[in-house]
């Protein structure tokens, strides 16, 4: 096949998946919750009531698209864009399976966290377009919040490229069939999970949207779609983290040979977000300065640590991994 | 004549004597009332230097403002040998410790309706006095900010009057012409002057924050008012008076019996511990004693509401601080409960339960064992809420250290309830000074040091499990008997002779048609309620309906409290600090 149309093809199946996975998902968030609040949840249309899914779509789809007069409207446009912009595009570097990658870039991971870094524009110019006091609260703890974590994300993943000795994601999947990263690394597991999580400013990181403080915070304002591609954003973020996770510590498709490679990585994934469904369901929230002097006081150099001991190790040692 | 049962000597008592000996001719009056609470009339020229006296020299000092409210005396009919007034307005005063009341009562005449304000001497004042200015149209003199409180300022009158309408039959149709829209849209418009605000210090210009009158942490209709430097909060100004819909008022209106529905609307939380109050005063006036039976149904009806209460509280409480599961689980919870109230009264929040004289039906059959059930879940649930809510790591984080205030403090300001007791002040009415046979249980007072958000959440936990422990006992020794009393006031009547004999045929008729004639009298109620001391002043003057009714709320007092507990906090404190105060909006605005 046409190397070009191949790529084509995985793009839109990739795109299909998950644009049609994050519907699923605010099913499987709505049911998983009331599961665990002893509720019923969405259960009457269609079966399981999976059909909430269109009804949603329906709904916010036809709901009045208003941009408020007093907002910026050119920003106030385009930050719920970049959101849903910035998570798609760094899907294209995941690796599902072998050879299912929309780009095998080399630099993959810095890709990743590059694109990261940009999708809080989305969350910060939502919270200052708006020109409502609530979103700009919102927004200013989304940039501090971010600010804070994004320096320790970063240094959490340095480990995994230190044993792994390449920022491509697929060797770094590859170099795991010896042992998961989650067994050296779990130090650095531990806090990219945490800075993973105030990535997608989801419970109990949620400061930003901080229901019973801030109203919905930095999407205040928004209706329509437009609140729905944050939402959407925010479920394919949650993806992304999951299946970043995975990938940088749980071996990536690796599993038993029975078990095709993308259903491997699709489980995987799926185990945490379920695991993170189940946070939003335990945990209350920090209060912002306390989520940041964690941030700084603890994670920081626990992340610095972890990277100069596995660093010595690997020189002591020698490099673990020749390629 | 007065001639219902506990009246007292009240010249004996010392804190009159002292008062005396150093106000002699400040003194217009003691007068005697059925509560046996201290009751003088002092000079309107000298009450400020009586209140200064007795808060800080009396031999005996009288600690916590305790309600300040006014009495519209000009149609008032039987005044007895009460002094001359048009207005009367009654402070009254709280000793803590020995549970002694005092009330003060100052005539005024309607040419001149001022006295000097004591904000000066309990800040608590400060809402109380508002409340008297828009109610009744008394002004007091040196008030920082005397503005209406719970009408909207463009408001015509003063509602508590006699001659204001009490129906909106009585006022002509309502129209909103454009003039008067322009005006109440100004009305509206936000002045932080107006509100005692600064718009700027020398290093910052502050940002206003409006939380509310609609808004998901604020549990109902009430604005915030944030004066912000970044999200630290420099003040916060409470704008209460949505949720008012002039209980009061209505009181002056509704037959003794048939005000009874509306006192359950007031801490809607609380059912019966809101009938409880209103009932004991009216009892008082009336000298109807309550059969055993009737008393230990009440009790137990009031600590299954105290339970559903903090239930209640508890799962918002987690949720204001972002933990999303336990209200559901403890709403669930609460529905059982609201089950076996149901299967009791009939109702679920608002039972009317509670009748003058008694309760309104006998218990249901096999209620014991619903109960029983209820007593033996919760214990279990309440461990598993501890683990969920009160040990978890980040809740204490939120809440330790937040909103912080000592004893004296929260005396100052008139606090009571599980707010008191969180400063470690193992203050309880139910063991203070018992009614309706408190004194019979055994239970414990728990109490906490700190007295910050958790520490109030820690002393609520342990109260539901005392609450078990009471309702245990209720369950175990109900006695047997009457469950109204026969006096010809309990309303409505006994029905069992109503058949045979025309003379208690008679009576039960004019209870339910006219209702119950009470005698004269002024008496109060005050219980521990869910919330704190909740307080019902009645003043009969021998005729079908009350001439006055004054509602002490515990909810208003805690409400007025925020602000200083608040203050160089940041936002998410403010949600947890109201998290943590526990009260219900129309309890605050009744």
């Amino acid at each position: 096949m046409n190397p070009t149309v191949q790529t084509l093809l995985i793009t839109l199946v990739i795109l299909f998946t998950l644009l049609n996975f994050a519907g699923v998902l605010i099913w499987v968030e709505r049911r998983v919750l009331a599961l665990l609040q002893d509720r019923l949840g969405p259960n009457r249309a269609g079966p399981f009531g999976l059909f909430i899914i269109v009804a949603d779509i329906i709904k916010i789809f036809t709901k009045e698209d208003w941009v408020p007069p007093f907002a910026d409207r050119k920003l106030f446009i385009l930050a719920p864009a970049i959101i849903l912009f910035t998570v798609l595009l760094s899907f294209t570097v995941v690796p599902f399976a072998p050879g299912i990658v929309v780009l095998d870039l080399n630099v993959g991971l810095l890709f990743f966290l590059g694109l990261s870094s940009m999708g809080i524009y989305s969350t910060v110019l939502a919270g200052w377009a708006s020109n409502s006091k609530y979103a700009l609260i919102g927004g200013l703890r989304m940039s501090a919040q971010m600010f804070s974590y994004e320096v320790f994300m970063g240094l959490s993943l340095m480990g995994v490229v230190i044993l792994a000795g390449s920022l491509n994601l697929t060797q770094i999947v590859e170099v795991q069939r010896g042992m998961w990263f989650i067994i050296p690394q779990f130090l650095g597991f531990l806090i990219f999970m945490i800075a993973g999580l105030a990535e997608t400013h989801r419970m109990p990181f949620d400061l930003p949207e901080a229901e019973s403080e801030l109203v919905a915070g930095f999407h205040s304002e928004y209706s329509s779609m437009k609140f729905g591609m944050f939402f959407v954003g925010e479920y394919i973020g949650l993806t992304l983290i999951s299946a970043m996770i995975v990938t940088l510590f749980f071996g990536g498709w690796l599993g038993p040979a029975w078990l095709p490679a993308p259903i491997c990585f699709f489980l995987k994934t799926f185990a945490f977000i379920l695991f993170f469904i189940l946070l939003r369901a335990a945990l209350p929230r920090p209060r912002y300065d306390q989520l940041l002097s964690w941030g700084w006081k603890y994670l920081l150099p626990l992340a610095l640590i972890n990277l100069i001991v596995t660093g010595a190790i690997v020189l002591m040692t020698g490099n673990p991994q020749p390629n | 004549m007065l001639k219902s049962g506990d009246q007292t000597s009240l010249s004996e008592s010392p804190v009159l004597e002292s008062l005396r000996g150093a106000f002699g001719e400040a003194i217009l009056k003691i007068q005697s009332t059925c509560d046996g609470i201290p009751t003088v009339w002092i000079r309107p020229g000298q009450i400020k230097a009586v209140l200064k006296y007795l808060k800080h020299e009396a031999p005996q000092r009288f600690a916590m403002l305790y309600d300040l409210s006014a009495i519209d005396e000009r149609t008032r009919q039987n005044r007895n040998d009460q002094p001359e007034s048009d207005f009367t307005v009654f402070y009254q005063l709280l000793q803590v410790e020995s549970v002694q009341h005092l009330r003060l009562k100052v005539p005024l005449e309607q040419s001149n309706l001022l006295l000097p304000s004591i904000t000066d001497l309990w800040p608590a004042a400060d809402w109380y006095e508002r409340e008297v200015w828009d109610m009744f149209g008394i002004r007091f003199d040196g008030h920082p900010n005397l503005r209406r409180i719970l009408m909207p300022p463009t408001w015509k009158g003063h509602p508590l009057r006699k001659d204001h309408p009490a129906r909106a039959t009585e006022m002509g149709p309502f129209s909103m012409p454009t003039d008067r829209h322009i005006e109440e849209e100004e009305a509206l418009q936000f002045k932080p002057e107006e509100w005692g605000m600064e718009r700027e210090s020398d290093e910052s210009e502050f940002m206003f924050l409006n939380i509310g009158p609609q808004h998901p942490g604020t549990h109902g209709v009430i604005r915030f008012v944030l004066q912000l430097d970044g999200e630290e909060i420099v003040d916060v100004v409470p704008d209460i008076g949505y949720h008012h819909r002039g209980a009061e008022k209505m009181g002056e209106r509704q037959s003794w019996h048939t005000f009874i529905p509306y006192t359950d609307r007031i801490d809607y939380l609380s059912g019966v511990l809101n009938n409880l109050p209103y009932v004991m005063a009216v009892e008082k006036l009336a000298g109807i004693q309550v059969p055993q039976r009737a008393q230990v149904i009440r009790v137990m009806l009031c600590e299954l509401f105290r339970i559903s209460n903090h239930l209640v509280w508890y799962g918002t409480y987690a949720q204001d601080v972002g933990q999303l599961s336990p209200v559901f689980y403890m709403f669930t919870d609460r529905e059982k409960l609201l089950g076996i109230i149901e299967a009791i009264c009939g109702a679920r929040m608002h039972p009317n339960w509670l009748r003058i004289g008694g309760v309104a039906a006998d218990l249901p059959k096999g209620w014991d064992s619903l109960v029983r059930e209820f007593v033996d879940y919760m214990p279990a649930k309440l461990r598993e809420y501890d683990a969920m809510v009160m040990d978890n790591y980040l809740l204490k984080a939120r809440t330790r250290d937040i909103g912080a205030y000592t004893t004296e403090e929260a005396i100052e300001w008139g606090i009571t309830g599980p707010g008191l007791r969180a400063t470690g002040m193992g203050w309880d009415l139910r063991k203070e000074k018992p009614y309706s046979g408190y004194e019979q249980f055994e239970f414990e007072v728990p109490i906490a040091h700190k007295g910050d958000c958790y520490d109030r959440a820690v002393v609520r936990v342990a109260e539901m499990r005392e609450s078990l422990k009471i309702i245990r006992q209720c369950l175990d020794y109900m006695p047997t008997g009457p469950i109204k009393a026969d006096h010809p006031l309990t309303t409505p009547q006994p029905k069992e002779r109503t058949m045979q004999d025309i003379e208690t045929l008679i009576t039960h008729f004019l209870g339910v048609s006219w209702g119950p004639v009470i005698p004269e009298g002024e008496a109060m109620g005050c219980i521990e309620g869910s919330k704190g001391l909740n307080s019902y002043y009645v003043i009969s003057e021998k005729s079908t309906i009350p001439y006055r009714v004054r509602i002490r709320t515990p909810s208003f007092t805690a409400m007025q409290f925020i602000p200083p507990i608040s203050r160089g906090h940041m936002i998410p404190d403010l949600l947890a600090i109201i998290g943590a105060t526990d009260f219900v909006l129309a309890d605050v605005d009744r």
